[in-house]
This record gives structure tokens, sequence and C-alpha cells, in this order.
């Protein structure tokens, strides 16, 4: 299994702990991940705010830069997971916005030829591609005893599909369960982080953020389960200044998916980023699985 | 379809359709409200998703430029997957979006602000740098909002969360030609 890498920009500091959990956990699937060489921003959603044609020819560049005998690319980041996937599925719907974006392209020396390349998120290829035997059969450190809200956040399973439902995923609860995990049924699971809010309207976010963590306070979870750095950056992060907001009490960790798999696959939390999260993570790990980790 | 737009010569409606790739799907909205009743931040909003498309087709281009609709929505993108007419209502935002900020018709949000120093970075760097956000864009629009972020950003600097530094990608000049390219076929600077 052969993949571009597409990290983005989250990955290399503020969700480290994403990338390093990502290529450890792939590293152990037998996924190959070849990192784009030279790789730019996606625009997150600040370009589209301003000027579609460059935000989608920011965008292909990276598509562009796969090598021609690759013919899928993999992002992490939600966010960076959708501008790729639209800006080529822009590009095939509409021919000649496609034809402008090549302009752009050509203006770099670049060129790429619409749908050549297949956006996937990480979580379905290791859901989809990898599957449950071969997952199942690397576990040696079951998640058992750990109560885990998987959450989805909006950019993967909306608007584009992958096959996932888009009101209520379940790639993530499957992929929990199969680590032995006690995976809670989680309500707001694909609700929103409020994005880029905790930037332009703290009130509006907060409220967004303090339901999720109540939500999964109300369900006795121990932790919640990420696939995106926005979401980890405002549950996590921010949730110190949520408490201080509404008076509450909220002390959740919030991980990646990758950094839980390897875990379950008995890697070195240090390697997977442990640690770099705000609200630590250890305490209720290692109370619920038993002794030491490391 | 086409005949129906075609009635819509140079009204509002049809400037927006034609600045959203699918925007067509924009004249079949029911008025059935599912966006607004999908949207996270619809109490937060002086128009939902579906009064503002009765304002678009009521040719209303003032009053839905100035809207703060734009500036609540967070690109959930439920609206879009529940419209059951195929509207990509989120992608309709984004063309008020910047119709709004290209005619500087925003008010009472820092959103064109935030969104600009981003994109500075990704033009000048090729890469986003959220230490730089975090100081351009809070200190000059929220200097107090930035006090309180301190502990937290310092927590993220000792976690090794945040660079000091931008990163710059080799080949900067060759996205520099695709954005310059890209701005000179869309008519903006």
């Amino acid at each position: 299994m052969k993949f571009a890498y597409y990290p983005g920009c989250s990955l290399e500091r503020n969700a480290a702990a994403y990338d390093h959990s990502v290529r450890e956990v792939s590293d152990l699937l037998g996924i190959k991940l070849q990192e784009i060489d030279d790789w730019n921003c996606c625009g997150a959603t600040e370009y589209f705010s301003q000027n579609e044609l460059a935000a989608c020819a920011v965008i292909a560049r990276n598509l562009a830069l796969v090598e021609p005998q690759t013919d899928q690319i993999v992002a992490p980041c939600a966010a960076c997971y959708l501008n790729l996937a639209k800006t080529d599925k822009l590009m095939v719907d509409h021919p000649e916005f496609g034809k402008e974006v090549n302009q752009c392209l050509a203006a770099g020396g670049l060129k790429y030829e619409p749908g050549r390349v297949t956006v996937r998120h990480m979580l379905d290829v290791i859901v989809d591609d990898v599957g449950e035997t071969a997952v199942r059969d690397k576990v040696v450190r079951p998640l058992a005893g750990l109560r885990v809200a998987p959450y989805y956040g909006c950019q993967v399973v909306r608007p584009i599909d992958n096959n996932d439902n888009p009101e209520y995923p379940m790639k993530m609860d499957h992929l929990l369960s199969w680590l032995g995990a006690e995976v809670v049924d989680y309500p707001v699971k694909a609700h929103c982080c409020g994005g880029h809010l905790t930037q332009i309207s703290e009130p509006q976010a907060f409220e967004l953020i303090r339901r999720l963590l109540q939500n999964a306070q109300d369900y006795n979870t121990d932790m919640i389960i990420c696939m995106c750095p926005m979401c980890q950056l405002n549950l996590d992060g921010y949730q110190s200044r949520v408490n201080g907001f509404f008076g509450t009490e909220f002390k959740l960790p919030i991980m990646y998916f990758t950094q839980m798999l390897g875990i379950a696959f008995g890697i070195d939390p240090q390697k997977l980023g442990f640690g770099k999260e705000l609200v630590t993570a250890m305490p209720v790990l290692e109370a619920k699985l038993g002794g030491q980790l490391v | 379809m086409a005949a129906h737009i075609a009635e819509k010569k140079g009204t509002f409606l049809e400037e927006v359709i034609e600045a959203t790739p699918g925007g067509e799907r924009l004249v079949h909205c029911l008025q059935c409200g599912s966006c607004g009743g999908s949207c996270p931040s619809g109490a937060d909003m002086q128009y939902t998703p579906r009064t503002l498309i009765a304002m678009i087709n009521a040719n209303d281009r003032d009053a839905v430029l100035a809207a703060n609709t734009m500036w609540a929505c967070v690109s959930c993108y439920f609206c879009t997957s529940r419209c059951p007419q195929d509207i990509p209502i989120t992608d309709i935002i984004y063309t008020l979006k910047r119709l709004s900020i290209a005619e500087k018709r925003y008010r009472d949000t820092d959103a064109p602000a935030l969104a600009k120093t981003f994109t500075d970075f990704v033009d000048r760097y090729g890469r986003s740098f959220e230490f730089g956000l975090a100081t351009g864009y809070h200190l000059l629009k929220r200097p107090i909002s930035m006090m309180k972020m301190g502990p937290m950003g310092l927590q993220m600097f000792t976690r090794g969360r945040m660079a000091l530094r931008p990163t710059k990608i080799r080949q900067i000049e060759q996205l520099q030609a695709i954005i310059n390219k890209a701005k000179e076929l869309s008519g903006s600077k």
C-alpha cells in the first residue's frame, strides 16, 4: 500500500503528535507514506473566503506534485483532506474551471489532470484498506476498560462521501472497538468544534466546545478521540479557557485516533507524541490499562 | 433550468450563481429551512441560510452582503449535506464572503482580517504560521484576548507545539507565480 503523504501545516508543529503517530502506525501496518516534496499550505478555510481560483490553484499545486507512479494521496487533517478532495472534484465537475486552475499551475510550470489522484483520509485508509483482521492482529495491549468517545467533526464526513454516514459516522467507532476500547455512543460525534471561531468570536466557539465536552462527560468518557488538528486544538488547547468562561471543570484528554492505535500496538507513548496534549492523558490511560506504559 | 436563470439576467441571484460552481441549484430552493435548523451557529445569525437565500432571490444585495451570517458560518457543511435540493449552501456562503470582502461590506467582524493575515503568510512562505497569526492578527485586532491567550500560548510553546519562525517552502517563487496568475485571471489583487 503506497500513498503520497500530505501532512499539512498543523502536523508540522501544533499537531506533531498526529504526524508522529500516523508515521509510526503506518510503518507497523505496512502503509508506505511518501511525503510530497515541498508541499504547500492548503489555505484552510481562509483562502476560499477571498479568492476561489487562487484557493484551488494553491491546493492543486500539491496534487500536481504527486509523483506520476502514485495515484492516491492521504491527508490526516480534515481541512487539508477536504480542500484537496474538493478541488479535485471541482476540476472534474466543472471542466472550464479546471482549465483555469491549470492555467494558473502552468504559470509555475505544473499541470494536473483532474481526477488523476484519489484523495483519502487516514482513517479511511486504515479502516477500509488495512481492515479489521490486520488491525486486530497487531494489538498487543488492548485498550480494555478505557471509555472513549469517537469525535469525527465535520470536514471528513461532509460534504464529500467517504463511505460513511455524514450524520452519524461509524468508522472510528469500529476501529476503536477493534482495539478493545469501550466505545461510547457519542451523540454529538459529527458536530462542529467551532473551527476558526475561537479566533473570531470566543463566546460562540466556546459554547460549541462546551457542548462537546459536556456530552462526553455525561457519558462518563475517559477521553475524546479525534481525527482533526483543529478539533484537537479547540477541545484540548481551549479547554481551560472554556472552563474559566462557563465555570465548568472539564478535564478530558483529547487524543488522535492514531495515538490510540499506537498504544494498542505497544508503541512507546513518547514516539506517539503523548505529552504534547495540554490536558494530560497518561494518568487516566495508566489507571485504566493498568500500570506503566513506557 | 437555463430559462429560469435567463429570467434572472442582471440580478443578484445570477451574480451569486455565476460565482459559485454548482450555484445554479439555488433556483430550486424550497424554503424548507433544513439549512437554518441544522446550523450550529443559527442562533447567532441575523439571517439563517434559508432567509439569506430568500433575500438573494429578492435581489436584496446590500442587506445580504452586510449580514453577519457568513461570519458566523463554521463550514461544518451540515446545511449542504442535508439540503433536499442539493444546493451547495456552504459554497454559496463562501461566495458571499468573497463579495462582502471585495467590496468591504462586512460589519463588526474580524473574520476578514484573520483571513487576510492567514493567506498573506501562505503567499509569502507557502505555509501557514500560527505564531505569526497569533501575534499579527491578535495584537492588532484583539489585544485583550491576546493576554488571556498568553498562558495557553506558553503551554503550546513548551510542549513544542508552536514554532517561532515560519517554514518557507523551497519553490516559493513557483507558488507565487501560480497565485499571481490566479489573481490576474480572477481580476483581484
